[in-house]
């Protein structure tokens, strides 16, 4: 029977938990941070010239715009969603600002003005496509799979029409630059040294020993990492991003402005992968529509490599960078150590399954610790 | 003492089925009341009209000694009327501070509140002085729900509740899904809050529990009141009797 004289505090039973599921659970924190360790030590031992300054830009420049849209997307997945039409706003986005460049370009509007209007037009374009898939996902309550793969393929489309099939050239010097030069330089060799923010003035063979450290996209990718980091896991949005994705119901019940919030949600994962497409016409001097078909995988490949759970409500912005950096190193790794290309999409497939695993094997602990309770 | 909350002859009808029918009760502050009743005797029924998720038909509900029209849950939440339940509505994904401050965030503002961060430290002290007031203690403070007992679990959720002052408590099945020592536990906090002034509905099958932590027990029978005593003048065996439908104070057959 209930007895009055029972101490009040509630026992911590059942939270003790075997060293084996600890294993698993701190395994499941930290095994992206090790793998990613473990890459670069083996392609640094077995590769000749993965351990240094070019490779590493030449890295850094590519995950640009997978480091991008797997921001966003970080944020649509915690929340308890998903963003399929990313890929192909990036290129919507390029295919637009490229356009708008040329056209006020060849108007006789300054470089550096058109540029700005370039950019306000390819993210403008992204934000409006997300804030219909915000829409129709958060008051229309479409699955956000179809939503996202029907704006997809609008994108796909649109992207092409006005492209007309073709790739949108005719862009500024400034343009080119912007998406090539660097914060800073380093030439090897005799009477070289690092250059902060001024171009070296080398020429011919010397112009090959010139690395170029951070190239403009990396330091903007770089800034808007910060930001993400910021609101995820500093402000009342990255807080009740959590919670949407932990308890919808909650959330709502707790006075959450859900809608609002998923609706912000989709256009921010639409505007990242905007900017991620402003920047590849940049750095390509051209728009293409299909600039990022084959990175949308890649991107929620690295999501999930990252520790986002695809069930929502678990997860992080620096899982997703240090999921792209493993995709990223293993690509270039494996091409230095000369393994067939195809191989890669094996590789890359089999840890994205087994990251997904290690996900579920933590929430499977947690589940029994509950049971148990 | 005046009552808190006073529903006189509240009504509902579902189409042709009267699921509650010119119920009257009190609370008064400081008391705790356990609602007991078979499946399909009303309980729930009164309760959502009390807590705003249904409109009676007929009768009036008196909050505070003012006739009160709650129009909907968030009315409710905001005249003080907190409803606790069985899924807890908490997120499973984060700790009990910010599940108490979900959707009432305390921030440090800069650059004149342009940047606004969250004030995790605050937060989490005034989670754990709310616990300690309950005398509740949480191995891990920033643990997150999931890894908690579902006793914990009704913590919190109680500790947000108090938090956000809440001058009546309404709980649906408390000790539903929880191991005997857990349960005790929870009919414990139920006192504690009685004691803070809080007054408690508690709906409950378990007659026992009703018993150990109830000052008053009104008892439903097919959308009618048939009891309502002080939980010292009678026993389980005339309560069930009252379930049952072999007794009634209030009506002649």
């Amino acid at each position: 029977m209930v007895s009055e004289a029972q101490a009040p505090s509630l026992p911590a039973t059942s939270k003790r938990r075997t060293t084996g599921q600890q294993a698993i659970l701190l395994g499941s924190k930290i095994w992206s941070w090790l793998f990613l360790l473990m890459l670069v030590f083996y392609f640094s031992w077995q590769g000749t010239g993965f351990f240094s300054l070019r490779n590493s830009q030449n890295i850094l420049v590519a995950i640009v715009p997978i480091v991008l849209m797997g921001l966003g997307q970080t944020f649509v997945i915690i929340a308890g969603g998903i963003d399929l039409s990313v890929g192909w706003l990036m290129g919507l986005s390029s295919v637009i600002s490229a356009l708008v460049i040329r056209e006020e370009y060849n108007a006789g509007v300054a470089p550096w003005l058109a540029i700005i209007q370039g950019l306000l037009a390819g993210v403008g374009v992204a934000l409006a496509a997300g804030l219909i898939n915000g829409v129709i996902v958060a008051k229309l309550r479409v699955p956000p799979f179809i939503v996202t793969l029907g704006v997809s393929f609008v994108a796909r489309g649109i992207g092409f029409l006005l492209a007309k099939g073709n790739i949108i050239a005719g862009q500024p010097q400034l343009a080119r630059d912007l998406g090539n030069e660097s914060l800073l330089y380093y030439v090897r060799g005799e009477g070289g040294g690092w250059y902060f923010l001024k171009k070296p003035d080398v020429t011919g063979a010397q112009l090959r020993m010139m690395d170029r450290v951070f190239t403009w996209p990396v330091v903007i990718t770089f800034i808007v990492v910060l930001v993400a980091i910021f609101i995820l896991h500093k402000t009342q949005f990255g807080r009740h991003t959590y919670a949407i994705g932990g308890n919808r119901e909650a959330a709502l019940r707790a006075g959450v402005p859900v809608d609002r919030h998923v609706i912000l949600l989709y256009m921010m994962s639409a505007g990242t992968a905007g900017l991620a497409g402003v920047m590849h016409a940049w750095r390509f001097s051209g728009g293409a529509a299909d600039a990022g078909d084959a990175l949308l995988m890649m991107s929620i490949a690295a999501v999930v490599i990252g520790g986002v759970s695809l069930f929502g409500g678990q997860g992080r912005v620096i899982g997703t960078v240090i999921g792209a950096l493993i995709l990223a190193v293993l690509q270039t790794g494996l091409i230095m150590i000369n393994v067939k290309t195809f191989y890669q999409y094996v590789i890359v497939g089999i840890i994205v399954i087994l990251a997904v695993l290690m996900d579920q094997a933590r929430d499977l602990i947690v589940g029994r610790a509950e049971a148990a309770a | 003492m005046e009552p808190l909350l006073s529903v006189r002859n509240l009504t509902k009808r579902f189409g042709g089925l009267v699921a509650v029918n010119q119920v009257s009760m009190d609370v008064h502050p400081g008391e705790v009341v356990g609602l007991v009743g078979d499946n399909g005797a009303g309980k729930s029924t009164l309760i959502k009209m009390i807590s705003g998720v249904y409109q009676p038909n007929e009768g009036e509900i008196y909050f505070d000694g003012k006739l009160a029209h709650i129009a909907n849950p968030s009315q409710a939440r905001d005249m003080g009327i907190e409803t606790i339940y069985q899924d807890l509505a908490l997120a499973g994904n984060l700790d009990m501070s910010a599940n108490i401050f979900l959707g009432r965030e305390r921030k440090k503002r800069y650059l004149g509140g342009l940047i606004r961060v969250l004030d995790e430290k605050f937060m989490l002290q005034e989670a754990q002085k709310l616990l300690q007031s309950l005398d509740v203690h949480i191995p891990s403070a920033t643990a997150k729900i999931d890894y908690l007992s579902g006793g914990q679990r009704q913590a919190v959720a109680i500790a947000r509740a108090l938090y956000w002052e809440a001058r009546l408590m309404i709980m649906d099945e408390p000790t539903n899904n929880l191991g005997v020592i857990e349960q005790a536990k929870v009919l414990d906090l139920i006192r504690r809050l009685r004691d803070q002034g809080v007054p408690v509905i508690v709906i409950s099958h378990t007659i026992r529990d009703i018993f150990a932590v109830s000052d008053r027990i009104v008892v439903l029978h097919r959308g009618r009141k048939v009891a309502d005593k002080r939980t010292q003048d009678t026993s389980t065996e005339e309560i069930i009797q009252y379930i049952m439908g072999a007794r009634d104070d209030y009506h002649r057959n």
